[in-house]
């Protein structure tokens, strides 16, 4: 189960938003316990891939080493990935899949012209085989109480 | 020569959940092969089918991409560390 609250759900729909028609992309840093993986910051990374911006993302070795340094001093782990489907549902490719690994939570927003849509969360299953689908608890931001 | 590997979060549940493990190897390739030896549940996310190091997979060896040394042939020294480090990367498109 993945909580994330949505103050981030918000920043993650924005992002997508804001990149659209191209594809938006970062890390997710959080707790990963007993109760679930909570999303407690965002990392955005750019888009790396400016051959097919508008299908495809790429974040590099670099990005993932500047994103783990970032959950580091924020006493966070990198949980998982965040990136948008512009005018595509918010379903893993396969080339998602290939791409992927198991254990992170990957975050896909659909755009449908500019406008964010569905939000799922997916893992990889530790065959590889397929993504299977991730729950995800819509949280209230700390410091809101909740009515 | 002993190198340590440092296991990536995401992986360490097919290595013992350790964080990184140390092997007596003389290439990066010797030791990559230790490593998913000893755990080869880790192979197929490190490697594609036909044994090619999968495309999103990038080995470091201290802190020097693998690929602009001898790649797997890049000898080692004592002490070295040798890093997993995925690049990120998806699409909407099949």
């Amino acid at each position: 189960m993945l909580i994330i609250n949505s103050e981030i759900a918000q920043s993650i729909r924005g992002y997508g938003a804001r990149d659209y028609p191209n594809e938006t992309c970062g890390a997710m840093l959080g707790v990963d316990g007993a109760e679930g993986r909570e999303v407690r910051a965002l990392f955005p990374l750019t888009n790396r891939r400016d051959d097919s911006p508008r299908n495809r993302f790429s974040i590099t070795a670099e990005d993932f080493r500047a994103a783990e340094r970032a959950a580091k001093e924020q006493g966070l782990a990198l949980v998982g990935w965040y990136h948008s489907h512009p005018d595509h549902p918010a379903r893993p490719s396969e080339y998602d899949r290939e791409h992927a690994w198991p254990w992170y939570s990957y975050v896909i927003v659909s755009v449908a012209s500019g406008e964010p849509r569905d939000m799922t969360s997916w893992q990889l299953s530790d065959d590889r085989s397929a993504f299977q689908p991730e729950e995800i608890t819509w949280a209230v931001p700390p410091g809101m109480i909740k009515r | 020569m002993a190198v340590k590997m440092e296991i990536p979060t995401a992986l360490r549940q097919f290595a013992g959940k350790q964080a990184s493990v140390e092997f007596n190897a003389a290439t990066v390739g010797e030791a990559l092969k230790q490593l998913t030896g000893t755990y080869a549940d880790l192979r197929k996310h490190l490697y594609t089918d036909d044994g090619r190091i999968r495309s999103f997979v990038n080995i470091y060896l201290n802190d020097e991409d693998i690929r602009y040394l001898q790649k797997e042939n890049t000898p080692t020294k004592d002490g070295d560390t040798i890093s997993i480090v995925p690049s990120i990367a998806g699409g909407a498109k099949i």
